[in-house]
Protein backbone atom coordinates (compact mmCIF):
# COMPACT_ATOMS: atom_id res chain seq x y z
CA UNK A 1 0.00 0.00 0.00
CA UNK A 2 0.94 3.43 -0.63
CA UNK A 3 -0.14 5.68 1.58
CA UNK A 4 3.08 7.89 2.01
CA UNK A 5 1.42 10.69 -0.35
CA UNK A 6 -2.20 10.35 0.12
CA UNK A 7 -2.00 14.49 0.43
CA UNK A 8 -0.88 15.23 -3.11
CA UNK A 9 -3.41 12.73 -4.73
CA UNK A 10 -0.30 10.63 -6.31
CA UNK A 11 -0.14 12.48 -9.28
CA UNK A 12 2.78 11.38 -10.80
CA UNK A 13 1.76 7.71 -9.86
CA UNK A 14 -1.06 8.74 -11.45
CA UNK A 15 0.47 9.97 -14.71
CA UNK A 16 2.51 6.91 -14.73
CA UNK A 17 -0.02 4.51 -14.55
CA UNK A 18 -2.26 6.15 -17.09
CA UNK A 19 0.86 6.11 -19.89
CA UNK A 20 1.18 2.14 -18.52
CA UNK A 21 -2.38 2.15 -19.87
CA UNK A 22 -1.66 3.26 -23.00
CA UNK A 23 -3.16 6.74 -22.06
CA UNK A 24 -1.79 10.27 -23.49
CA UNK A 25 -1.01 12.15 -20.47
CA UNK A 26 0.15 15.94 -19.81
CA UNK A 27 0.95 17.73 -16.71
CA UNK A 28 0.48 20.95 -15.41
CA UNK A 29 2.99 22.52 -12.93
CA UNK A 30 2.94 25.77 -10.65
CA UNK A 31 6.28 27.44 -11.34
CA UNK A 32 5.77 30.87 -9.53
CA UNK A 33 3.28 32.89 -7.59
CA UNK A 34 2.40 36.40 -6.34
CA UNK A 35 0.39 37.62 -3.61
CA UNK A 36 -2.02 35.04 -2.32
CA UNK A 37 -1.54 31.99 -4.53
CA UNK A 38 -3.85 28.84 -3.34
CA UNK A 39 -1.46 26.50 -3.91
CA UNK A 40 2.35 26.69 -3.96
CA UNK A 41 4.84 26.21 -6.67
CA UNK A 42 5.55 22.74 -7.05
CA UNK A 43 2.23 21.99 -7.21
CA UNK A 44 0.71 19.69 -9.63
CA UNK A 45 -2.03 18.31 -11.90
CA UNK A 46 -2.29 15.34 -14.18
CA UNK A 47 -4.38 15.38 -17.34
CA UNK A 48 -5.41 12.08 -18.99
CA UNK A 49 -6.16 12.16 -22.79
CA UNK A 50 -10.30 12.32 -21.96
CA UNK A 51 -9.58 15.35 -20.21
CA UNK A 52 -10.25 13.34 -16.08
CA UNK A 53 -7.37 14.66 -13.97
CA UNK A 54 -6.18 14.51 -10.57
CA UNK A 55 -4.49 17.12 -8.26
CA UNK A 56 -4.97 20.90 -8.31
CA UNK A 57 -2.67 24.10 -9.04
CA UNK A 58 -5.32 26.18 -7.31
CA UNK A 59 -8.30 26.58 -5.48
CA UNK A 60 -10.25 25.37 -8.67
CA UNK A 61 -10.76 28.65 -10.08
CA UNK A 62 -8.59 28.13 -13.63
CA UNK A 63 -8.46 23.88 -13.17
CA UNK A 64 -11.14 24.28 -16.26
CA UNK A 65 -8.59 26.25 -18.35
CA UNK A 66 -5.36 24.79 -17.37
CA UNK A 67 -6.73 21.21 -18.48
CA UNK A 68 -8.02 22.65 -21.75
CA UNK A 69 -4.54 24.16 -22.44
CA UNK A 70 -2.52 21.00 -21.59
CA UNK A 71 -4.58 18.77 -23.61
CA UNK A 72 -3.44 21.10 -26.69
CA UNK A 73 0.19 20.19 -25.40
CA UNK A 74 -0.64 16.75 -26.57
CA UNK A 75 -1.15 17.52 -30.08
CA UNK A 76 1.53 20.46 -30.12
CA UNK A 77 4.10 18.23 -28.37
CA UNK A 78 5.41 21.40 -27.02
CA UNK A 79 5.61 23.10 -23.18
CA UNK A 80 3.55 26.12 -22.65
CA UNK A 81 3.79 28.76 -19.70
CA UNK A 82 0.54 29.80 -19.07
CA UNK A 83 -0.07 33.17 -16.64
CA UNK A 84 -3.57 33.61 -14.64
CA UNK A 85 -4.50 36.68 -12.01
CA UNK A 86 -6.84 39.38 -11.42
CA UNK A 87 -4.95 41.46 -14.28
CA UNK A 88 -4.63 39.23 -16.53
CA UNK A 89 -7.48 39.73 -19.85
CA UNK A 90 -8.71 36.60 -19.11
CA UNK A 91 -9.33 37.41 -15.51
CA UNK A 92 -13.43 38.02 -16.10
CA UNK A 93 -13.14 34.31 -17.32
CA UNK A 94 -10.95 32.32 -15.27
CA UNK A 95 -9.09 34.65 -13.09
CA UNK A 96 -8.20 33.94 -9.32
CA UNK A 97 -10.90 35.15 -6.94
CA UNK A 98 -8.13 35.44 -4.47
CA UNK A 99 -6.30 38.09 -6.61
CA UNK A 100 -3.02 36.08 -6.22
CA UNK A 101 -1.81 35.90 -9.75
CA UNK A 102 0.43 32.63 -10.40
CA UNK A 103 2.29 30.88 -13.62
CA UNK A 104 1.64 27.44 -14.28
CA UNK A 105 3.61 25.36 -17.13
CA UNK A 106 1.87 22.25 -18.95
CA UNK A 107 3.41 20.19 -20.84
CA UNK A 108 3.06 16.21 -22.55
CA UNK A 109 4.80 13.61 -21.44
CA UNK A 110 6.84 12.15 -24.22
CA UNK A 111 8.38 9.04 -25.39
CA UNK B 1 8.17 15.87 -19.71
CA UNK B 2 9.82 12.14 -20.78
CA UNK B 3 8.21 8.91 -20.18
CA UNK B 4 11.56 8.40 -18.62
CA UNK B 5 12.22 10.78 -16.57
CA UNK B 6 8.53 9.91 -15.25
CA UNK B 7 8.67 6.48 -14.65
CA UNK B 8 12.34 7.59 -12.79
CA UNK B 9 10.49 9.85 -10.29
CA UNK B 10 7.99 7.57 -9.23
CA UNK B 11 10.68 5.11 -8.65
CA UNK B 12 12.42 7.52 -6.25
CA UNK B 13 9.34 8.23 -4.30
CA UNK B 14 8.41 4.69 -3.43
CA UNK B 15 12.54 4.13 -2.46
CA UNK B 16 12.14 7.67 -0.41
CA UNK B 17 15.04 9.12 -2.81
CA UNK B 18 15.24 12.94 -2.37
CA UNK B 19 15.10 14.15 -5.86
CA UNK B 20 14.96 17.52 -7.77
CA UNK B 21 12.93 17.92 -11.03
CA UNK B 22 15.01 20.50 -13.05
CA UNK B 23 13.14 21.78 -16.07
CA UNK B 24 14.50 24.32 -18.30
CA UNK B 25 11.82 26.81 -19.03
CA UNK B 26 13.15 27.79 -22.01
CA UNK B 27 12.07 24.13 -24.00
CA UNK B 28 10.88 21.88 -21.39
CA UNK B 29 14.14 19.77 -21.30
CA UNK B 30 13.88 18.34 -18.16
CA UNK B 31 16.53 16.49 -15.92
CA UNK B 32 16.55 14.76 -11.99
CA UNK B 33 19.22 16.07 -10.28
CA UNK B 34 20.47 13.57 -6.79
CA UNK B 35 22.32 16.41 -4.87
CA UNK B 36 23.03 13.95 -1.98
CA UNK B 37 24.92 11.84 -4.17
CA UNK B 38 27.05 14.03 -6.24
CA UNK B 39 31.02 14.52 -5.29
CA UNK B 40 31.39 17.26 -7.91
CA UNK B 41 29.24 21.23 -7.55
CA UNK B 42 28.23 22.75 -10.02
CA UNK B 43 25.19 25.95 -10.16
CA UNK B 44 22.37 23.01 -10.58
CA UNK B 45 23.79 21.12 -7.65
CA UNK B 46 23.85 23.97 -5.40
CA UNK B 47 20.84 24.98 -6.24
CA UNK B 48 19.41 21.54 -5.92
CA UNK B 49 20.31 21.19 -2.42
CA UNK B 50 18.83 24.87 -1.60
CA UNK B 51 14.99 23.42 -2.81
CA UNK B 52 15.49 20.46 -0.81
CA UNK B 53 16.11 21.39 2.29
CA UNK B 54 13.82 24.45 1.74
CA UNK B 55 11.01 22.18 0.81
CA UNK B 56 10.23 24.82 -2.21
CA UNK B 57 10.59 24.64 -5.67
CA UNK B 58 12.03 27.58 -7.91
CA UNK B 59 12.84 29.47 -10.55
CA UNK B 60 16.81 29.48 -10.93
CA UNK B 61 18.54 31.38 -13.24
CA UNK B 62 20.67 29.25 -15.42
CA UNK B 63 23.49 30.12 -18.02
CA UNK B 64 21.39 28.99 -20.71
CA UNK B 65 18.17 30.38 -19.14
CA UNK B 66 15.63 29.65 -16.44
CA UNK B 67 15.58 26.50 -15.13
CA UNK B 68 12.01 25.76 -12.44
CA UNK B 69 13.59 23.51 -9.75
CA UNK B 70 11.11 20.86 -8.03
CA UNK B 71 11.61 19.11 -5.19
CA UNK B 72 10.31 15.86 -4.12
CA UNK B 73 11.42 15.26 -0.40
CA UNK B 74 10.42 12.14 1.50
CA UNK B 75 7.14 12.19 3.08
CA UNK B 76 7.51 14.28 6.54
CA UNK B 77 7.26 11.40 9.58
CA UNK B 78 5.10 11.42 12.34
CA UNK B 79 6.03 8.97 15.37
CA UNK B 80 3.26 8.04 17.76
CA UNK B 81 4.54 6.62 20.71
CA UNK B 82 1.48 5.29 22.75
CA UNK B 83 -1.54 3.62 21.15
CA UNK B 84 -3.82 4.96 22.91
CA UNK B 85 -7.89 6.29 22.26
CA UNK B 86 -6.19 9.55 20.57
CA UNK B 87 -3.64 7.57 18.70
CA UNK B 88 -6.11 6.29 16.35
CA UNK B 89 -7.47 9.76 14.80
CA UNK B 90 -4.07 10.87 15.03
CA UNK B 91 -2.64 8.61 13.03
CA UNK B 92 -4.97 8.82 10.33
CA UNK B 93 -4.95 12.35 10.29
CA UNK B 94 -1.48 12.59 10.37
CA UNK B 95 -1.67 10.71 7.10
CA UNK B 96 -4.02 12.80 5.07
CA UNK B 97 -1.80 15.23 5.93
CA UNK B 98 0.90 13.64 4.22
CA UNK B 99 3.26 11.82 7.22
CA UNK B 100 4.69 8.55 6.82
CA UNK B 101 2.97 7.38 10.47
CA UNK B 102 4.93 5.67 13.08
CA UNK B 103 3.16 3.67 16.28
CA UNK B 104 4.96 2.59 19.21
CA UNK B 105 3.87 0.44 21.65
CA UNK B 106 4.88 -2.56 23.30
CA UNK B 107 1.21 -3.80 24.47
CA UNK B 108 0.74 -5.09 21.56
CA UNK B 109 -3.58 -5.63 22.33
CA UNK B 110 -3.09 -1.66 22.57
CA UNK B 111 -0.65 -1.60 19.06
CA UNK B 112 -2.92 -4.02 17.15
CA UNK B 113 -3.81 -3.71 13.57
CA UNK B 114 -7.33 -4.53 14.05
CA UNK B 115 -6.98 -0.87 15.49
CA UNK B 116 -4.41 0.31 13.65
CA UNK B 117 -5.36 -0.56 9.99
CA UNK B 118 -2.46 -0.02 7.59
CA UNK B 119 -0.25 2.19 9.96
CA UNK B 120 3.32 0.86 10.71
CA UNK B 121 3.18 -0.85 14.12
CA UNK B 122 6.33 -1.47 15.97
CA UNK B 123 6.07 -3.51 19.35
CA UNK B 124 9.63 -2.55 20.66
CA UNK B 125 10.52 -1.00 23.75
CA UNK B 126 10.72 3.21 22.84
CA UNK B 127 14.20 3.52 23.29
CA UNK B 128 14.80 1.05 20.73
CA UNK B 129 12.33 1.93 18.38
CA UNK B 130 13.32 5.28 18.41
CA UNK B 131 16.85 4.28 18.29
CA UNK B 132 15.59 2.44 14.84
CA UNK B 133 14.03 4.77 13.20
CA UNK B 134 16.33 7.94 13.81
CA UNK B 135 14.16 11.26 13.60
CA UNK B 136 15.14 13.69 11.69
CA UNK B 137 14.48 17.79 11.34
CA UNK B 138 11.33 16.58 8.96
CA UNK B 139 10.04 14.42 11.76
CA UNK B 140 7.35 15.21 14.53
CA UNK B 141 6.94 12.83 18.01
CA UNK B 142 4.23 13.10 19.79
CA UNK B 143 3.66 10.63 23.39
CA UNK B 144 0.34 9.99 24.41
CA UNK B 145 0.64 7.08 26.92
CA UNK B 146 0.56 8.82 30.61
CA UNK B 147 3.16 6.31 31.68
CA UNK B 148 6.47 7.45 32.37
CA UNK B 149 8.20 3.87 31.55
CA UNK B 150 7.44 4.32 28.38
CA UNK B 151 6.90 8.13 27.42
CA UNK B 152 10.62 9.51 29.20
CA UNK B 153 12.61 7.13 27.06
CA UNK B 154 11.23 8.24 24.22
CA UNK B 155 11.54 12.06 25.06
CA UNK B 156 14.82 11.54 25.45
CA UNK B 157 14.94 10.26 22.67
CA UNK B 158 13.81 13.36 20.85
CA UNK B 159 15.23 15.19 22.97
CA UNK B 160 18.40 14.34 21.52
CA UNK B 161 17.47 14.13 17.67
CA UNK B 162 16.85 17.23 15.60
CA UNK B 163 12.77 16.21 15.32
CA UNK B 164 10.99 19.35 14.36
CA UNK B 165 8.55 19.12 16.73
CA UNK B 166 8.48 16.70 20.27
CA UNK B 167 4.94 16.59 21.91
CA UNK B 168 3.58 15.15 25.46
CA UNK B 169 0.44 14.72 26.45
CA UNK B 170 -0.43 15.05 29.91
CA UNK B 171 -1.43 18.05 32.33
CA UNK B 172 0.08 20.96 33.81
CA UNK B 173 1.16 19.13 36.78
CA UNK B 174 1.60 16.03 34.68
CA UNK B 175 4.07 18.00 32.37
CA UNK B 176 5.82 19.71 35.14
CA UNK B 177 6.92 16.48 37.06
CA UNK B 178 8.04 15.13 33.82
CA UNK B 179 10.04 18.03 33.87
CA UNK B 180 11.32 17.36 36.85
CA UNK B 181 12.42 13.91 35.97
CA UNK B 182 13.93 14.83 32.67
CA UNK B 183 16.27 17.29 34.57
CA UNK B 184 16.90 14.51 36.63
CA UNK B 185 18.18 12.85 34.07
CA UNK B 186 20.54 15.71 32.64
CA UNK B 187 18.78 17.84 30.15
CA UNK B 188 19.17 21.58 30.09
CA UNK B 189 15.87 24.21 30.25
CA UNK B 190 16.54 24.99 27.09
CA UNK B 191 16.39 21.41 25.36
CA UNK B 192 13.28 20.65 27.61
CA UNK B 193 11.36 23.97 26.33
CA UNK B 194 11.28 21.93 22.94
CA UNK B 195 8.37 19.65 24.45
CA UNK B 196 5.24 21.10 23.57
CA UNK B 197 3.30 20.14 26.97
CA UNK B 198 0.66 19.68 27.26
CA UNK B 199 0.34 18.74 23.90
CA UNK B 200 -1.70 20.76 21.18
CA UNK B 201 -3.88 23.82 20.56
CA UNK B 202 -6.45 25.09 22.99
CA UNK B 203 -9.31 24.57 21.55
CA UNK B 204 -10.99 23.26 24.08
CA UNK B 205 -10.96 19.49 22.62
CA UNK B 206 -12.76 17.02 24.21
CA UNK B 207 -13.21 13.91 22.51
CA UNK B 208 -10.12 11.51 21.08
CA UNK B 209 -10.56 12.81 17.56
CA UNK B 210 -10.67 16.81 18.83
CA UNK B 211 -7.45 16.47 20.41
CA UNK B 212 -6.05 14.55 17.37
CA UNK B 213 -7.00 17.84 15.39
CA UNK B 214 -5.59 20.18 18.53
CA UNK B 215 -2.52 18.04 18.06
CA UNK B 216 -2.16 17.75 13.69
CA UNK B 217 -2.74 21.59 13.88
CA UNK B 218 0.07 22.60 16.59
CA UNK B 219 2.26 20.23 14.54
CA UNK B 220 1.22 21.90 11.41
CA UNK B 221 1.61 25.42 12.91
CA UNK B 222 5.16 24.36 14.14
CA UNK B 223 6.07 23.34 10.72
CA UNK B 224 4.95 26.09 8.83
CA UNK B 225 5.44 29.02 10.29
Amino acid sequence: MNSQNISDDNVLENAANWRAQGRKVALATVIETWGSAPRPTGSQLAIRDDGSFVGSVSGGCIEGDVVTRALETLTSGKPEILEYGVSDAMAWEVGLACGGRIRVMVEPVTG
Amino acid sequence: MDAGILAQLVEDRAAKRPAVLATRLTDGFGKLVYPAEKQEENWLIKASHEVLASDRAAVIAGPDGDWFLNPFNPPLRLIVVGAVHIAQPLARMGQLAGYDVTVIDPRTSFASENRFPDIDLRHDWPDEAMAALAPDTRTAVVTLTHDPKLDDPALQAALKSPAFYIGALGSKKTHAARVARLKEAGFKDVDIARIYGPVGLSIGAKSPAEIAISIMAEITETLRQ
